[in-house]
């Protein structure tokens, strides 16, 4: 899946030749922190190549579908997830999926640039060397110049890789995340509200960024930004307080959408 | 007589206080709201103004005033008598004077110290109500010039933040000042100690018999002051300490804060710190009573030859009481690595141990680092336990199963019983002392910019 030409990106991108691949997809999903439910039998398709936004208001649901598709959510305490998702048909909540395994296809991003205490460099090879991708230094080292690239922020750091990356801005911190992301080669990026906490112009170095991974990587992110939805994605689900409102096409949605709440959520009635 | 002056502060103190609150809310009722500090803290300033100065000047005072005396006391004697004696002799005669000034007679005292003691009794009563009468009038003036200093713009909100400012640099200051008067008066013993034996002895020196000959001619009378070997011991005692401590604390505060679920870690952690709460005594005599006998048996059972009192079983017991330093002070900085951290490296696709090794201890090391440290201080401070289970005699050797002897212990067996501060055996305990302390100083400052280097900040 990963040798894709262009010419097949080019196929796979056009709605008009064929319908695009399912990537992953969520049938039926519930979620309950402790006694609490937060998710109502949620079914969504994420198509390949595709950029997916999630939106809806605070606590609708849209992080925790998120993490459902990582299994992110193992690691909180007294999480249960029922329903069923899966990675190319393949059920990620079977026992005998390796969760480790798992996370190194389906990759993310948090609402917070999380680098590790580490130097740049230290950063994007933590990926690749905990799960032996590279042979030798120079190889790690063309891994992490491409991951840089990638996620472009190589020109801005290319002369300090040894310095720490807790020491970047905002801005370029998240683009780190990011090209952390990308250097286990994953199928599926997942970003949470991946530009809440950078300003105008980092968001729209993000944003851009964005675009241009969908290219080789198949992307889920949530937003509270309906301007960014507008702008990065090709498909928007609306949720709401744990259920998925409705889904489809992002032009159709945000010129005429099915339900009442998804208008009066975009329009800014409420949320 | 003190009591009373500081009976006499508090009285102030509070008289000022009230008086102050209510004048400042008198004033302000009569302005209106345009008052810029509550009365409560017009009351705290004049109660600041009424009870620093006399406070100080009581201290100063109770600092000064026995040495002023004495040396009016010296006064009263024949000029040249006086300067005749050596300074020993001077402060024999003032503390005889002063034991007759209390009642204590001895014998049959001159006709002029009776008549001194007399004079002394005197002035110190006189000193006494002096004082009394100083503060009460400083605390008086301070009281009426707190209060009249009310007024609409009177700024009494950081008149008083400064005074708590200066009152907790002070507070600050009174451990930097102990701990300058702990050094001094090592170092002042050590000199003594080193003009009596060579200092190249003490430092290379391998032999170590602190015995000084009561009779010129007894035999085997001269003692050797070489610190090497006693030294050997705290090293050996601490490191076996250190080995067994070190992981089993580190992974046991790691168990405490990644795997282990909230209801284990809530007995399993106040457990842990009941350790540290233990009397060192007890683990003194549970290494000498349970350990060591059980150490010897099983060494006995592998052929090995092992002390009554070994290193191994003093080491041993002082790590189970380490333990605690270093687990707790760990757990609560690996539990202060934010949680973004955990994510972060999870989404990569890393399993709990590659997080735990590969992010969460370098990021916690300072913490751990810092939980080590003061571990590793009190290993080698540690006396009781030491006392009690390794051994009185210096021997050079660095075999876990034989008994050692630590500077420790050799500081207090020196200091029990007769001290004389001019031999050689008595002031070597503050030469053992002050290489320790700055030993333990040296090991904190390298571990220090260890942790500075290799920290990863987040």
């Amino acid at each position: 899946m990963n040798m894709l030409t262009e010419a097949s990106i080019e196929q796979k991108l056009s709605p008009m030749k064929n319908e695009p691949r399912i990537k992953m997809r969520g049938d039926k999903v519930t979620v309950h922190y402790g006694e609490k439910q937060a998710l109502f039998g949620v079914d969504l398709q994420i198509p390949e190549h595709q950029v997916t936004a999630l939106i809806g208001p605070s606590g609708c649901g849209k992080s925790t579908f998120l993490r459902c598709l990582n299994r992110m959510n193992d690691t909180i305490d007294g999480c249960r997830v029922g329903g069923k998702v899966t990675l190319d048909q393949e059920d990620v909540y079977d026992p005998k999926i390796d969760v480790v395994e798992l996370r190194a296809r389906v990759g993310m991003v948090f609402q917070k640039p999380n680098p590790f205490p580490k130097s740049i460099y230290e950063n994007i090879a933590y990926g690749p060397r905990i799960h032996g991708l590279t042979k030798s230094k120079a190889e790690m080292d063309e891994v992490v110049e491409k991951s840089l690239r990638k996620a472009a922020i190589w020109d801005e750091v290319k002369d300090r890789l040894s310095e720490s990356g807790t020491g970047l801005s905002g801005g370029q911190q998240q683009r780190l995340c990011i090209a952390r992301a990308i250097a286990v080669s994953p199928e599926v990026i997942l970003m949470d509200e991946p530009c809440s906490a950078l300003d105008p112009i980092a968001t729209a170095k993000v944003e851009e960024l964005i675009d241009e991974l969908r290219q080789n990587y198949t992307i889920v992110i949530v937003t509270h930004s309906m301007q960014q939805a507008a702008r990065v994605s090709q498909r928007t689900a609306m949720f709401h307080i744990g259920y998925l409102v409705e889904e489809g096409p992002t032009d159709k949605m945000f010129t005429n959408p099915d339900d009442k709440r998804t208008q009066d959520y975009i329009t800014g009635r409420f949320g | 007589m003190v009591s009373y002056a500081f009976a006499l502060i508090l009285l102030l103190t509070l008289v000022a206080y009230f008086a102050a609150r209510r004048q400042a809310s008198v004033v302000g009722r009569s302005v209106g709201a345009s008052m810029h500090s509550r009365p409560t803290y017009h009351g705290f300033n004049a109660a600041i103004w009424a009870c620093a100065p006399p406070l100080i000047i009581v201290l100063v005072w109770v600092l000064f005033q026995d040495a002023v005396i004495n040396r009016m006391i010296l006064g009263l004697f024949d000029a040249d008598r006086i300067a005749a004696m050596s300074s020993a002799e001077r402060s024999l005669l003032i503390s005889e004077i002063r034991q007759l000034a209390a009642g204590r007679q001895f014998g049959t005292p001159g006709e002029d110290l009776l008549a001194a003691a007399q004079t002394l009794n005197g002035w110190t009563w006189l000193a006494h109500v002096s004082m009394v009468v100083i503060v009460g009038v400083i605390g008086a003036l301070g009281l009426v010039l707190g209060v009249r200093a009310i007024a609409p713009r009177y700024r009494a909100r950081h008149s008083v933040e400064l005074s708590l400012n200066i009152f907790m640099v002070f507070c600050s200051f009174v451990a930097v000042f102990t701990t300058i008067g702990i050094i001094a008066s090592l170092v002042f013993e050590s000199i003594q100690f080193f003009m009596r034996v060579p200092a190249s002895e003490f430092f290379f020196g391998t032999r170590w018999e602190p015995q000084i000959p009561i009779r010129a001619d007894q035999v085997a009378g001269s003692g050797a002051f070489g610190a090497i070997p006693v030294f050997v011991g705290t090293f050996v005692i601490a490191t076996i300490a250190m080995v067994f401590a070190v992981p089993i604390g580190l992974m046991s505060a790691v168990y405490l804060t990644e795997y282990a679920d909230v209801r284990v870690r809530s007995v399993v952690k106040p457990l842990l710190e009941i350790l540290a709460g233990v009397p060192t005594v007890v683990y003194g005599f549970f290494a000498v009573l349970i350990v060591a006998p059980l150490i010897r048996d099983f060494g006995t059972g592998l052929g090995l030859s092992v002390a009554p009192r070994s290193a191994l079983a003093a080491g041993g017991v002082m790590a189970i009481m380490l333990i605690p330093f270093i687990s707790s002070l760990s757990d609560d900085a690996l539990a202060a690595v934010p949680r973004a951290l955990r994510e972060g490296s999870y989404a990569m696709g890393a399993t709990k141990g590659e997080t735990i090794r590969k992010v969460l201890l370098p990021a916690a090391l300072p913490g751990i680092m810092g939980g080590i440290l003061l571990a590793l201080s009190r290993a080698i401070g540690e006396t009781m336990i030491v006392v009690m289970a390794a051994g009185l005699i210096a021997s050079m050797n660095i075999n876990p199963l034989d008994s050692v002897t630590t500077v420790t212990v050799q500081i207090v067996t020196l200091l029990i019983g007769d001290t004389a501060f001019d031999n050689p055996k008595t002031l070597s305990a503050f030469a053992l002392g002050l290489m320790l302390f700055i030993i333990t100083l040296f090991l904190n400052v390298i571990a220090l910019s260890i942790v500075r280097k290799y920290r990863e900040k987040y």
